[in-house]
């Protein structure tokens, strides 16, 4: 293509050439070769640059990234590790056992014959050591388990898998994992603004305050630019308010709905409604019958619970690293139906409940917390609380003349301060007026540290 | 070959409906780059302003719903936004967007990070494994990035890839000419000492040749204590310092204290676009940052 045009070129100078005398030739031959040059050259950059272009459109889009991220070493595909740890010193009273007065008696954990509840340790006591360790398992799926270790005894809090890659705004998550009904039950005690959960956390989900679910939950966000989100699981349902019934088909399921925004720059919040259904077979508690002797009662029927939270966080200009404010609230609201018996609970001590009596079972329970949480330097928080449960409506049937029953409204009030030197340790005071049960007004002192180790997990809204 | 080229762009128009490419942008510089190059032909959503230390963000509903439709994310990356952004990516039920895809874009992948830890211990601070996160505050680092984010939103949306190439070319020429210009009017600061609030300088220090003798955070994310600023003021009698600089999003208060104590001017730099009403665009920012520089000097 460039020689046509070159010798084009030439031919034209040439024709002009004829009527020059010789002088003239010599300077006109130097001017065509250096016509000559300048086009061959333009002529080249002319065809290195479509050159550049198709290689750009017709080979660029399936090209694939050359380096997209931040090499590490081989070591790097060692899953993320944290450890969380965790303790206190309390001050309270003796209460050999600590309930909910009007709120059947949840289970917590066992840890041994004689054992003292974690909840009614008194003095020094260690928490539950978290271990987290978490990674993407390939393209699609990622992968988290934490075991909580304390004394001898190693537990499987959560153990998941999650998907990555189905889109849609589509999440699937398997295994044990925290519910992600109401506000507080994903978060670990590691992630509380107060060392202790609300009451109404305790009387729903026992001493762990957390529902875990054994199962799989579906989750999907909405194309929206407001945040709305809608959830569903389905688990085995052996957790309390439900028991272990070894059947077949899902033994609880659950329903949530996010919706959250901003206001401005500096304000977000974000509300929800859930819904957890589960069943019951025997589930065990112990009751004072009306001559003030134990009783076992076993209740079985079906337990509907319904949530609403609500969270709004302020930070001037959506900085939250020098001043930040956190309101929060959730309601309760449990219904349970089915059937109750009434045993001795020692055969040797026997009272009204002797030979057993069953009856109908029906209550209707509610409770909330509000709690704030204000920032006021980048190392120091304070924060106040405050809760009441009411006992509502009990309907025992027949047993209602053997069992000792008084309406109560449980309240609690909390303040607390604590320091973070950084982001990984916190060292927390926390008094609070407990009157969750009845006839005693329990002052507790806290004092409870939080340190945590390795890698830098992010935490949820 | 030709026709298939074409019939190939033609389809990749059909096929993507929405002739812009949703982009989030973790930070305002990155965000502001991806403008340049794509102007109008880019929707994009910025996460975080100059106002907001990048550290401390928190997983907001909304930047979930934001990140639920983006079709590229322009992290700074080097664990810059580890505290939220993984949690906001995965809870974004887009996979488009997940690292490893070509809809994940790490800004500092891209650059010569500085400050590489020798060794990985929080007893140093909140230490960055991957290195120094602030990368764009060299401009020629701003110009790497610009190159391989002018590709990567050219394989996302084929159907602009000419669109993006063009606007690659234009801002490169005008950025080329603005720095020699930077480089020539910030002459006066080669060998300045300066202390800074937090190692977000360094890149610029770097850039102009300033020497950063002291930080007023002890360690990298742990606030400024009286004693440290204390041994600081100790220092400046054996290291003087001509200045000290902070971000539109840190306390002035200590700056301004160690201002107060030696007399050398505490300077607020944009640190990014719309830290200072100058910094309006990533030129603005330069020309303001060197004006802010300059005058500091005097």
């Amino acid at each position: 293509m460039q020689k046509t045009f070159a010798m084009a070129a030439m031919l034209a100078a040439a024709g002009a050439a004829q009527a020059a005398d010789n002088a003239d030739l010599a300077a006109i031959r130097a001017q065509i070769d250096e016509m000559k040059k300048s086009y061959e050259q333009r002529i080249a950059t002319l065809e290195k640059k479509l050159a550049q272009a198709e290689s750009k459109t017709s080979v660029q889009p399936v090209a694939a990234p050359a380096t997209s991220q931040v090499s590490q070493p081989a070591s790097g595909f060692n899953p993320e590790v944290s450890l969380i740890l965790q303790g206190q010193y309390k001050n309270m009273k003796d209460v050999p056992e600590r309930g909910i007065t009007g709120f059947y008696p949840a289970g917590g954990h066992d840890h041994g014959e004689g054992a003292i509840p974690g909840i009614s340790k008194r003095g020094f006591s260690v928490d539950h050591t978290e271990l987290v360790l978490a990674a993407n398992i390939d393209p699609y799926w990622r992968g988290q388990a934490i075991v909580a270790m304390v004394d001898g005894k190693a537990e499987i809090e959560e153990a998941w898998f999650r998907s990555l890659g189905l889109g849609h705004g589509i999440g699937l998550k398997g295994g044990r994992f925290r519910s992600g009904i109401g506000y507080l039950n994903e978060q670990h005690p590691h992630m509380w603004d107060f060392a202790d959960a609300p009451l109404m956390y305790r009387a729903m989900f026992g001493a762990e305050a957390s529902y875990v679910q054994d199962g799989v939950q579906f989750k999907w966000l909405a194309p929206t630019t407001t945040f709305f989100e809608i959830g569903a699981e389905a688990g085995r349902g052996a957790n309390f308010p439900g028991t272990e019934r070894n059947k077949n088909g899902s033994g609880s399921v659950a329903a949530f709905a996010h919706v959250g925004d901003d206001v401005g720059v500096s304000n977000s919040w974000r509300a929800g409604v859930s819904y957890l259904t589960t069943q019951a077979k025997a589930r065990e508690g112990h009751f004072e019958d009306v001559g003030g002797v134990e009783a076992l009662g076993k209740f079985s029927g079906d337990s509907r619970t319904w949530l609403v939270d609500f969270v709004w966080k302020w930070a001037p200009n959506g900085n939250p690293k020098y001043q930040n404010f956190k309101f929060q609230a959730e309601y309760l609201n449990r219904h349970e139906k089915g059937d109750f018996s009434c045993e001795d609970a020692d055969s040797a001590n026997p009272g009204a409940c002797t030979g057993g009596l069953n009856s109908l079972y029906r209550t209707r329970q509610s409770g909330w917390y509000a709690q704030s949480v204000y920032q006021f330097t980048p190392n120091w928080r304070a924060g106040l609380r405050y809760e009441q449960l009411d006992s509502g409506h009990r309907d025992f049937g027949a047993n209602a003349v053997n069992l000792a029953l008084s309406d109560y409204r449980p309240k609690k009030a909390t303040a607390m301060i604590d320091y973070s030197w950084s982001e990984f340790s916190r060292v927390r005071l926390q008094f609070a007026q407990d009157k969750s049960m009845l006839g005693i007004t329990d002052n507790q002192l806290t004092v409870q540290y939080i340190m945590s180790l390795g890698a830098h997990g992010a935490h949820k809204f | 070959m030709k026709y298939l080229a074409i019939g190939f762009l033609l389809l990749a128009a059909a096929l993507s409906a929405r002739a812009d490419l949703n982009v989030f942008a973790t930070v305002p510089e990155w965000g502001a780059l991806a403008k340049e190059i794509g102007g109008d032909k880019v929707k994009l959503y910025t996460a975080t302003n100059a106002f907001q230390d990048p550290h401390r963000i928190e997983a907001k509903p909304s930047l979930l719903a934001q990140a639920r439709q983006a079709s590229l994310v322009i992290a700074a990356g080097a664990d810059l936004e580890i505290g939220w952004l993984p949690l906001v990516l995965r809870d974004s039920g887009n996979p488009a967007i997940q690292p490893g895809r070509p809809g994940y874009f790490e800004a500092a992948a891209f650059v010569t990070r500085l400050e590489i830890p020798a060794v990985v211990d929080r007893a140093h601070g909140d230490v960055h494994a991957a290195g120094n996160p602030h990368t764009h505050l060299d401009p020629r680092n701003v110009l790497k990035v610009g190159e391989k984010l002018a590709a990567r939103m050219a394989e996302l949306d084929a159907a602009n890839a000419a669109a993006y190439q063009a606007g690659l070319a234009a801002f490169s020429g005008k950025w080329q000419a603005a720095m020699a210009r930077w480089e020539k009017e910030a002459a006066p600061l080669k060998g300045v000492a300066v202390l800074v609030h937090h190692q977000s300088f360094i890149y610029l220090t770097n850039w102009l040749g300033m020497k950063e003798v002291g930080t007023l955070e002890p360690k990298p994310g742990i606030e400024p204590t009286s004693g440290h600023l204390g041994a600081l003021l100790q220092r400046q009698q054996a290291t003087p310092a001509r200045m000290v600089l902070r971000t539109a999003y840190q306390q002035d208060a200590q700056s301004q204290w160690i201002a107060g104590k030696t007399g050398i001017p505490a300077v607020l730099l944009p640190y990014t676009v719309g830290g200072t009403p100058e910094a309006r665009d990533l030129f603005g920012l330069f020309d303001d940052t060197v004006q802010r520089l300059l005058k500091g000097l005097r």
